[in-house]
C-alpha cells in the first residue's frame, strides 16, 4: 500500500463515520433542512415532513432529536433540558446521545449552547442571536382539542378562521374565572398563523416574542415542523376583558431568591413542607455563584431525609 | 307610512336556485332544481328517505358542489352571489355569517367537547366577537330564549336530553342574526311532546326574528306546522310545489296523493 | 261611476284526479264566470256535493283550478292567483283575503287571544292594539273570557266556529269568503255574526258565502249564485 492509498481509505473511512453524523442519514438531514427552511418563510405554519423511526419512543423528543440531528455541526454546543432541569433523565440521556453521534461539546450552560433542546421550558437567560431554540412538541395542532379533523383544521388555518380557538379560552373563563391554561397557550405567530407553543408555561410565552433566537418546533409523532424566526412578533390569544398575563409567586426562589424566574414547587416529606425553586436548574446555579441566597440556599434533602428517620439509614 | 311598507315587502329572492342538478356518478341526487326564497319565507322540502330533499339542502348552502346549476344568494358583503362561484373562504365566511344549519343529530351541529354555553357562544367568536363578558350575557339571553335552565350553561352538551341538545344547537344557529337557517329534519329524533314544544320554539323563533329558512323533513305534520311553501321530490326531481295548505289539501301529482293519504290520522 | 269588480272568475273549472284510484277523474264544474263586486255578498246555492265548497276553497287558492282563471284585487290591481307565485299569494292571504272555514285550522298549542291576534300583527299593527281589538271582537261574539288564554282544540265546536270568526273579521279584509261560518252556532250567536257580516256589507267588503241556514242567508245574500249550473259533465 501507497500514501496515496493511505490517504484515500483514512478519507473513505471518515466519511463512512460522517455518513451518520447526528444518527440521520444525510439525504433525511436534507429533508428536515428542507422542512425547517419552509417553516421559517412561513412563521408559524406546521410543515409536514417524513418522521423517521428514532432509538426512543414517541413522546421522548423524537421530533426535537430530529430536528437538532439535522442541524448540529462539529462546532456546535450543545445544551438540552426537560422541566428546566439539565440533570434529569431524559435530559441527560438526549444529551449523551448527541455527544456521541454527533461528536459535539456539551453545556448546561445557556450562555454557552448554540443549540439548546428543550421540552416545558424557554430559559429564563434572554436567548442571543444565534442561538437556536429546539422545542420538542407532542401535539402541533392548537385546534385539535375542540376540531378534530384534519382537513378542517387545515381549512381554518388557511383562511385565518381562527374563532374557534378562543372557545378555549372561553371555557377555561367558565370554569375557572379566568384564563387557567397553563402549558401550551396558544399563540399567534407574525399576526398571521394560530401556533401552539409545545407545552412551555404560558410564563415562557412573552419570551417568544420578538426574540433574537430561532424557535424550532418538532413533532415527531405528528410529522410537523414549524417555526418562529428571530425577530418575530408573536401574541398571545386573549379577550378584551380578560387580558393575556403570565403566572405570578408570593415567594422568591428558596435557593437563588429570585423574584422573575419560573418556580416549581417542591414537596419535601410527608408534613407538607415544601419549597419552590427555580424550574431552570443552569439560572438557578449561576445566580447562587454570582452570590444569591435564598431563605433556603443550605437546605440539603439527605440532611432533611436524615432527621426525618432520625439518623438511621436502611 | 309603516303599514304602506308592510303591504310591500321587499319583493327580490335572497336565494334562487336555479337548475340545480346534482349526479353521483350515474345516480341522480336531484335534477333541475329550481325555487326562490324571500326573505321571511319558509320553505319545506319534503319526500321519502332517497328523494334528493337532502342532496338539495346540502348543494343550497354550499356544502356540496352541484354537478350544474346554480345557487345565487345575497350575502351581506359580495352582494347577489353564486355561492359556488365564491372562493372557498368567502363561502365559509357566507355559511358563517349569514346562515345556520341545524342538523337532525346534535351530534352533527354541536362541539361535545365544549360546554353547552361555548357552543352558542361559538358563532360569536367566529365573527370576531373578543368580549368575554358580552358574549356570556348572549349567551346567557339565547338560553333562556330556548328556554333552557341557564344554571346549566358550562355542562357539556352529553349531559343533556336530546330534546335539550336540539335547542342547544337552534341557539347555536341563531344567535349571530342569520338571515337564512337550513334544517335538516330539526325534529327528527325526538319524542312527540318533545317534538311538538320544540315547533313551537322554532315556529316562534322564525316569525319573531322574520328568518327564512328551508326545512327538509318526510314528516307532513312537521312541514304543515312550519313551512308556508313546499316542495315535494321524489327520485331527485321536484314533482310538486305551492304554498303548504294547496299541496296538502289538493295534492297534484300521484306520489304527492300518496304521501298525503299516508299521513295517520288520529 | 263603474265599480270595479274584487273578484273576477273566468271559466273556471276543476276536477279532481285521484292517481291512486286508477287516475279516476271527479269533475267538479266547468266555464264557471263569476264577478263579485265590493259590497256584494254573493250565496253560493246549489245541493250538497255541488261544488260549493270546493269554489271556495280554489277562490282562495287552497284548490288548484283545473282551468280558467280566479283574478282577486289585491293593493289595487287585478292579481290571477291560479298563476300567481307562491309570495304574492301568501300576501294576498295576508292582506286582502279572510276566509271563515267550516272547521278551526290553527296551529295547535297556541291560546286563542294570539291566534285572534295574529292577522293585526301579520298586517303590522302593533301588540298593544292588537290586544285591544281581539277582547272586543271576543266579547262582541261572546266568548267566555275565560278561555281566551287557552289553545281552542278543547272548545266546543261553536266556540271553535267563533274563534275562526274572529280571526277572519278582527282585519278589515276587502274579501271574505265565508264557508259555512254559523253551522255550529246557536240562534243568539248566529245574529251576531250577521250583524257583523252587515256591517263588513257596510264597509265595501266584497263576499262570497255559503250558508246552510235560511234565515241568515236570506238577510245577508245580496244576490245567489248557482254553483250547479256549471255542473260539470261526468
Amino acid at each position: 500500500m501507497n500514501a496515496a492509498t493511505n490517504t484515500a481509505a483514512s478519507n473513505a473511512s471518515s466519511e463512512a463515520a460522517y455518513y451518520t453524523h447526528a444518527y440521520l442519514d444525510e439525504q433525511t438531514k436534507r429533508m428536515i433542512r428542507r422542512a425547517i427552511l419552509k417553516a421559517i418563510a412561513i412563521p408559524g405554519y406546521q410543515v409536514p415532513f417524513g418522521s423517521r423511526e428514532m432509538p426512543v419512543p414517541y413522546g421522548w423528543g423524537t421530533g426535537g432529536i430530529q430536528v437538532t440531528a439535522a442541524l448540529i455541526g462539529p462546532r456546535d454546543v450543545y445544551k438540552c433540558i426537560d422541566q428546566g432541569a439539565d440533570d434529569t433523565t431524559n435530559a441527560v440521556s438526549i444529551r449523551k446521545f448527541f455527544a456521541t453521534v454527533a461528536d459535539v461539546e456539551t453545556t448546561e450552560s445557556t450562555a454557552d449552547a448554540t443549540i439548546i433542546q428543550s421540552r416545558h421550558r424557554i430559559p429564563e437567560l434572554p436567548l442571543r442571536e444565534g442561538q437556536i431554540m429546539v422545542l420538542q412538541v407532542p401535539q402541533p395542532e392548537p385546534l385539535r382539542g375542540l376540531e378534530s379533523r384534519e382537513t378542517e383544521t387545515r381549512a381554518m388555518h388557511a383562511y385565518e378562521e381562527y374563532g374557534l380557538q378562543y372557545v378555549s379560552l372561553y371555557e377555561n373563563i367558565s370554569a375557572f374565572g379566568r384564563i387557567a391554561g397553563g402549558a401550551g397557550y396558544p399563540v399567534l405567530v407574525d399576526e398571521r398563523y394560530l401556533m401552539s407553543p409545545s407545552p412551555i408555561p404560558k410564563f415562557d410565552n412573552p419570551k417568544m416574542h420578538l426574540s433574537p433566537a430561532l424557535l424550532l418546533f418538532g413533532a415527531g409523532r405528528e410529522k410537523r415542523i414549524y417555526a418562529v424566526p428571530p425577530y418575530t412578533r408573536v401574541r398571545s390569544l386573549d379577550f378584551e376583558d380578560y387580558p393575556f398575563e403570565v403566572q405570578k409567586w408570593t415567594q422568591a426562589c428558596a435557593l437563588c431568591a429570585s423574584h422573575e424566574s419560573y418556580l416549581d414547587e417542591v414537596i419535601l416529606d410527608d408534613s407538607g413542607n415544601r419549597m419552590f425553586i427555580c424550574s431552570d436548574t443552569d439560572h438557578c446555579a449561576t445566580r447562587r455563584a454570582d452570590g444569591h441566597h435564598g431563605s433556603m440556599s443550605d437546605f440539603s434533602l439527605e440532611d432533611a431525609e436524615q432527621s426525618r428517620t432520625g439518623g438511621e439509614r436502611p | 307610512m309603516s303599514a304602506a311598507l308592510a303591504l310591500m315587502p321587499d319583493d327580490t329572492p335572497l336565494l334562487r336556485v336555479e337548475g340545480l342538478t346534482k349526479r353521483y356518478g350515474a345516480i341522480i341526487g336531484c335534477e333541475n332544481v329550481s325555487f326562490d326564497l324571500r326573505p321571511g319565507e319558509i320553505l319545506g322540502i319534503v319526500g321519502e328517505s332517497g328523494s334528493g330533499k337532502t342532496t338539495v339542502l346540502n348543494c343550497v348552502s354550499g356544502k356540496l358542489a352541484p354537478t350544474s346549476g346554480g345557487v345565487q344568494f345575497k350575502t351581506r358583503r359580495h352582494g347577489l352571489a353564486n355561492i359556488h362561484e365564491l372562493s372557498e373562504p368567502d363561502r365559509r365566511r357566507v355559511q358563517r355569517e349569514d346562515w345556520g344549519f341545524v342538523h337532525q343529530n346534535p351530534r352533527d351541529g354541536l362541539r361535545m367537547r365544549v360546554s353547552g354555553g361555548a357552543n352558542v357562544a361559538e358563532p360569536l367568536m367566529n365573527l370576531g366577537d373578543r368580549h368575554y363578558g358580552r358574549m356570556r350575557q348572549a349567551t346567557i339571553d339565547w338560553l333562556n330564549r330556548v328556554e333552557l335552565d341557564i344554571s346549566r350553561i358550562d355542562h357539556k352538551p352529553r349531559t343533556f336530553s336530546g330534546g335539550m341538545q336540539q335547542r342547544i344547537q337552534i341557539a347555536r344557529n341563531l344567535i349571530h342574526a342569520p338571515r337564512l337557517v337550513f334544517m335538516d329534519e330539526p325534529t327528527g329524533g325526538l319524542d312527540v311532546s318533545v317534538q311538538a314544544r320544540l315547533l313551537d320554539l322554532l315556529r316562534e323563533l322564525v316569525r319573531d326574528l322574520d328568518l327564512s329558512a328551508i326545512i327538509v323533513t318526510h314528516d307532513m305534520a312537521v312541514a304543515r306546522l312550519m313551512a308556508a311553501r313546499l316542495m315535494v321530490m321524489k327520485g331527485g326531481h321536484v314533482v310538486e310545489t305551492g304554498l303548504t295548505d294547496q299541496v296538502l289539501d289538493d295534492p297534484q301529482h300521484p306520489y304527492t296523493q300518496l304521501l298525503v293519504s299516508s299521513v295517520l290520522q288520529i | 261611476m263603474i265599480t270595479r269588480p274584487a273578484i273576477a272568475v273566468r271559466s273556471l273549472s276543476k276536477t279532481f284526479t285521484l292517481h291512486n284510484r286508477g287516475g279516476m277523474n271527479i269533475p267538479v264544474f266547468d266555464g264557471l264566470d263569476l264577478e263579485v263586486l265590493p259590497g256584494e255578498c254573493v250565496v253560493l246555492a246549489g245541493d250538497s256535493g255541488v261544488g260549493k265548497s270546493t269554489l271556495m276553497r280554489t277562490l282562495f287558492g287552497n284548490y288548484l283550478p283545473s282551468g280558467g282563471s280566479v283574478h282577486v284585487r289585491h293593493e289595487g290591481v287585478l292579481v290571477d292567483i291560479t298563476h300567481a307565485p307562491p309570495h304574492v299569494l301568501a300576501n294576498l292571504r295576508k292582506h286582502t283575503f279572510g276566509y271563515v272555514s267550516q272547521f278551526l285550522r290553527v296551529i295547535p298549542r297556541i291560546a286563542t287571544m294570539d291566534l285572534v291576534m295574529e292577522p293585526l300583527l301579520a298586517n303590522g299593527v302593533s301588540r298593544e292594539i292588537a290586544h285591544e281589538r281581539a277582547c272586543t271582537m271576543l266579547r262582541a261574539l261572546r266568548l267566555p273570557e275565560g278561555h281566551w288564554a287557552l289553545p281552542p282544540a278543547t272548545f266546543s265546536g261553536g266556540e271553535q266556529q267563533r274563534v275562526n270568526i274572529a280571526r277572519s273579521f278582527i282585519c278589515d279584509y276587502p274579501v271574505l269568503l265565508l264557508d259555512e261560518p254559523t253551522a255550529s252556532l246557536d240562534a243568539a250567536n248566529r245574529a251576531i255574526v250577521v250583524d257583523l257580516i252587515k256591517a263588513a256589507l257596510g264597509r265595501g267588503v266584497a263576499m262570497v258565502g255559503i250558508f246552510h241556514d235560511e234565515d241568515v242567508r236570506n238577510s245577508v245574500a245580496t244576490r245567489y249564485f248557482s254553483v250547479s249550473d256549471f255542473k260539470a259533465a261526468a
